[in-house]
């Protein structure tokens, strides 16, 4: 036996941008109860409109089944008092228990629950449990601050299990069957028949309860519009969903507004219409936008929609001449001048004004491209691009607009005549903005997308306000992201030391940049590891090469790690892995105090004391040993291969071949299997053991010099 | 429905069918509060009222001042002084929205050639400590009115609820009338042989004279000393135990607060400071009055 279940919780106006989340809250916790009671529906249908919350749960069994649990009691021998606190616990009397060698057990059986019992009960724990992003209290009920909160003031329930209700109350409302229709297409109370007949009832009442049908409505209509004027509707998931959690019976119109409004850039007439109006945007057959829009209305007009197209068509004008009217009045002052009002803003109260970041940026840009760093950039431009590059945030349309900060500066580079590469620079100069955003490739770009980066964050680690946990209130990982993402997209070779200390000039002399500010290169480096790992490379071997210190070309150490994954994918890397991991273990066991020395010494910089040529000679002991000492062919083929691979990896190391490198190394791999196939490096001579652990500690330290192997996995 | 019929409300008849409406739904007509604000919640009859537990409904329009939004009667759209058409109703009853759908239709305003819509938008007002949950009402995409339920004045828990409507009235008429600057609203209709007036004809020299007045004329020295003293005088209202008194000095240095904006002589650090002040004198009003009436706990 099963029944269709239907819950429909009526509200006022749920926020659009909350529906979504909302549906599924509802048809999770709704899973959550019916589980507890040991219930589960076929499935779950669920509905939303900007009134309604509502559920279906589909072939719902109408009790929950008999259980029988056998519970074990004291022995038979026990005293009275044991068994007769049993039998009250259990319900039973002694007869019915039953003598399993001497301890008493009861069969308890526990019949099964009616489904309307347990829905009247997990309903309203449901609805307390509901967790809006914001909510509210209204009403009478409001004046204990315990009662009853929901989204917006909750109007009626409606549950039904078959053709019954669900009987149950939460404060002032009880379940029952009926609901509204449409706020002005439909008057009085609708009766619902039961949960399969609910979405066609409330048809009937102009309400479309699917979210999804909503949604398929306005684009299919909207393209229609758009098709019969001639036009393409440019597509906006968003705003369908969007205007589909404002409409309860969406009607979309076409209107058009004068294209004298064309004049103005496009992007701000797009804004201007999508974000204040919430209407869609149109393109003509030429790819330009059209003097057109479309507006989602949630009635069937009785004049066919003229009188809200009119309405409409007015609020947009009044917004366009806003915006036409900062645009001219705008460009009736020139950047330069913009630009000097910015030393009334301040951009930190520890940093100045936003003129002296302009300054800052403008100086990091000019040495970045003087400095030959960003290749074909005119320093006098990139100081240029830089010095204007704010000063948009001063005009009346980036003040009405802040998200069209450096398009506007863009556009009014151009209407003044700035060169193109200025123009574009102060245009691109925040990208990227977050993953999958374009990078920057133009020269001139590059150097003021990049100075304005690794200002902010040079700045803000200065005056100690660097992210910490989940609080990163100026944005320093997305600008640290988008500085790496121009760096190693346009393959920049830079020193991040040392442009950081050129950030910072009052703190580091330009000549001594001795890893000064190495909070923000270990910033850095956490970075990327994130974007790199995002990129599918092996966060371990990120490790691998970092661990190996020293190293601020971040295209150099990505070069190395890139070289290392290939390697490490090859037969022989996976060998020499596993032939360096066998000696590393071999060391770690017999010299702990070797490896702790190690790592003393690499407390600052890991690799440091291994790739220092002083140390590395002080382990060729084999050189030393007493001429009694003969070396096994193993041992000698492995001295050999050593001498040969150490100084080919060291040269194509400073030459940045890293595959060489690799390759170098890969020529260990065969002589360390024979040396662990032939030698016993525990030997009970002494001398042997020692000579033997010096040989591993020279294999170590050779294939250190490319990367610390003992961070890579497998 | 006078939505079809051939003169549409006047300004003035536009005030006066609101009244009659919420009258009739048992709300208290007020007259404007008598001192400079910047919107019709300031009235003491929202602010202070919206406290407490005894039930409240009134309705009354309030002249409010927005002395950075004056264009010296150049912008048809935009007033250093305008009307706001406010409705407070304590506990918020359970047909709020369609009482207020009610008085759209009273306006002339037809549900189903107008498209209405309840479009989310919380409010929030720092320097009050409050903040409510809401909607802007779009009638055919524009915005009509704000409807906000109170969760907090003052710092402290509605309890109970206010529900807070306030109509933008030029908006409003300028739709109705199907104006497109709010100078060329007719402000009542001609009798006889008196003719009609227009908004221009009763304010446009107003906002001329104001907008040079917040702009150029008025004195930052005395406008600095003025946000002191009434700073002063509501600290020693509340200290004197006379919180209504002390409330109307908040409301004094906040609006002396908008027009030192106006001058544009307050930096952004100052700015968050001020505004800090105020909200202090306002809460601080708030908690006079509540202790006053033995609500505090």
């Amino acid at each position: 036996m099963s029944a269709d279940f239907l819950l429909e919780l009526r509200c006022e106006e749920i926020p659009a941008r909350m529906q979504a989340k909302a549906s599924e809250e509802l048809a999770r916790l709704f899973s959550e109860k019916l589980a507890e009671a040991g219930l589960k529906a076929a499935r779950l249908t669920s509905y939303v409109t900007p009134r309604r919350l509502a559920l279906i749960a589909h072939d719902l069994p109408l009790a929950t089944e008999a259980v029988s649990e056998e519970y074990k009691g004291p022995r038979t021998s026990a005293p009275a008092q044991a068994l007769e606190g049993f039998l009250r616990k259990t319900g039973l009397t002694q007869d019915q228990l039953e003598d399993r060698d001497g301890v008493w057990f009861a069969l308890v059986e526990k019949p099964g629950r009616a489904t309307t019992d347990v829905l009247a009960e997990a309903i309203p724990a449901m609805i307390r449990a509901f967790s809006w992003p914001k909510s509210m209290r209204w009403g009478e009920a409001s004046l204990s601050t315990e009662s009853l909160r929901w989204v917006r003031p909750l109007q009626g329930i409606v549950a039904l299990l078959g053709d019954d209700i669900v009987s149950f109350a939460i404060e002032d409302f009880k379940a029952g069957r009926t609901t509204v229709g449409h706020r002005f297409h439909s008057s009085g109370e609708i009766v619902i028949e039961r949960a399969s007949t609910y979405v066609e009832q409330l048809r009937a009442a102009y309400v479309i309860v699917d979210q999804a049908e909503r949604r398929a409505t306005i684009e299919s209509r909207a393209s229609v519009l758009a098709s019969e004027a001639g036009l393409d509707l440019i597509p906006d998931a968003g705003l369908v969903a969007e205007n589909a959690g404002l409409t309860e019976w969406p009607v979309p119109l076409l209107g058009r507004f004068d294209p004298a409004f064309l004049d103005v850039p496009p992007e701000v007439i797009q804004l201007t219409l999508r974000i204040n109006q919430k209407y869609f945007v149109l393109r003509d057959k030429a790819g330009a936008l059209a003097n057109a829009f479309i507006c989602t209305a949630n009635i069937e007009a009785r004049d066919g929609g003229a009188a809200i197209v009119a309405g409409n068509g007015k609020v947009l004008a009044a917004r366009l001449s806003d915006a036409r009217f900062f645009w001219e009045q705008d460009k009736k002052t020139s950047l330069a001048v913009h630009a000097q009002k910015l030393s009334r803003i301040t951009f930190h109260e520890k940093l100045g004004t936003v003129a002296d970041k302009v300054e800052r940026v403008a100086k990091l840009a000019e040495w970045l491209a003087s400095e030959g760093i960003v290749p074909g950039c005119d320093p006098a431009l990139a100081r240029q691009a830089a010095e204007l590059a704010k000063a948009d945030l001063v005009t009346e349309m980036v003040g009405e607009f802040p998200e069209l900060q450096g398009l506007m500066g863009g556009y009014y580079a151009r209407a003044e005549g700035l060169p193109d590469a200025v123009a574009d620079a102060i245009r691109d100069h925040y990208k990227p903005v977050g993953q999958g955003d374009e990078v920057p490739t133009a020269p001139v770009t590059v150097a003021v997308a990049l100075a304005d980066k690794l200002d902010s964050i040079a700045q803000f680690f200065q005056a100690n306000l660097k992210p910490t946990g989940s609080k990163d209130p100026f944005g320093l990982r997305r600008s640290a992201l988008g500085a790496l993402a121009i760096i190693v997209h346009n393959g920049l070779r830079l020193h991040l030391d040392v442009a950081v200390a050129v950030a910072l000039p009052n703190k580091q002399p330009l000549e001594t940049p001795v890893w000064g500010q190495q909070d923000i290169l270990d910033f850095f480096a956490d970075r990327l590891k994130v974007q790199q790992r995002e990129a599918g490379v092996r966060h371990d071997l990120i490790d691998a090469v970092f661990a190996l210190g020293g190293e601020d070309d971040l295209v150099r150490l990505l070069s190395r790690v890139h070289a290392l994954q290939h390697f490490i994918t090859t037969e022989d890397g996976a060998n020499l892995l596993a032939g360096y991991k066998r000696a590393a273990n071999i060391l770690k066991k017999e010299r702990p105090e070797n490896g702790k020395a190690t790592s003393q010494a690499g407390e600052e910089d890991p690799g440091a004391a291994l790739t220092d040529p002083k140390i590395a000679d002080a382990m060729r002991v084999h050189d030393t040993l007493p001429p009694a000492y003969v070396l096994e062919p193993a041992e000698a083929a492995l001295v050999a291969a050593l001498d040969a691979a150490e100084p080919r990896a060291e040269q194509a190391v400073v030459a940045e071949r890293f595959e060489e490198a690799m390759a170098a190394l890969a020529t260990l791999r065969g002589p360390i299997d024979t040396f662990f196939d032939d030698v016993t490096v525990n030997d009970p001579d002494p001398t042997k053991r020692e000579a033997r652990l010096n040989l591993l500690t020279r294999i170590r330290a050779a294939v250190h010099k490319v990367a610390d192997f003992s961070k890579i996995e497998g | 429905m006078p939505d079809n019929a051939s003169t549409p409300l006047s300004f003035q008849q536009l005030i006066l069918t609101l009244h009659d409406y919420w009258a009739a739904r048992g709300c208290v007509i007020l007259q404007p509060f008598d001192m400079r604000v910047g919107a019709g919640t300031f009235h003491p009859a929202t602010t202070l009222r919206s406290l407490g537990p005894d039930p409240w409904n009134c309705a009354y329009v309030q002249p409010s001042r927005r002395p950075t939004d004056g264009r010296y009667g150049e912008n048809p759209n935009r007033l250093q002084h305008y009307y706001q058409y406010q409705v407070i109703m304590k506990p918020s009853p359970p047909d709020l929205q369609e009482l207020y759908l009610g008085s759209l239709a009273a306006i002339g305003i037809d549900p189903l050639v107008h498209d209405i819509r309840f479009v989310e938008d919380d409010w929030e007002s720092p320097t009050l400590g409050a903040w409510g949950l809401g909607w802007e009402v779009w009638c055919d995409g524009m915005e009509v009115t704000q409807f906000t339920y109170f969760q907090q004045m003052g710092g402290y828990d509605c309890k109970p609820v206010t529900g807070e409507l306030t109509y933008g009235l030029e908006r409003l008429a300028m739709y109705i009338q199907g104006k497109d600057s709010v100078y060329d609203l007719i402000f009542n209709d001609a009798v006889a042989d008196r003719p009609a007036v227009t908004y221009g004809d009763v304010f446009l020299e107003n906002e001329r004279q104001l907008s040079k007045w917040n702009f150029e004329v008025a004195d930052t020295d005395k406008l600095f000393r003025w946000f002191k003293d009434a700073e002063a005088e509501c600290q020693a209202s509340i200290a004197a135990g006379v919180p209504l008194a002390a409330y109307e000095q908040a409301i004094e240095a906040s609006h002396i607060f908008n027009l030192l904006q106006a001058r544009g002589v307050i930096s952004v650090q100052e700015r968050a400071s001020y505004m800090g002040r105020v909200r202090d004198l306002a809460k601080g009003s708030c908690e006079a009055w509540m202790a006053h009436n033995g609500w505090a706990e």
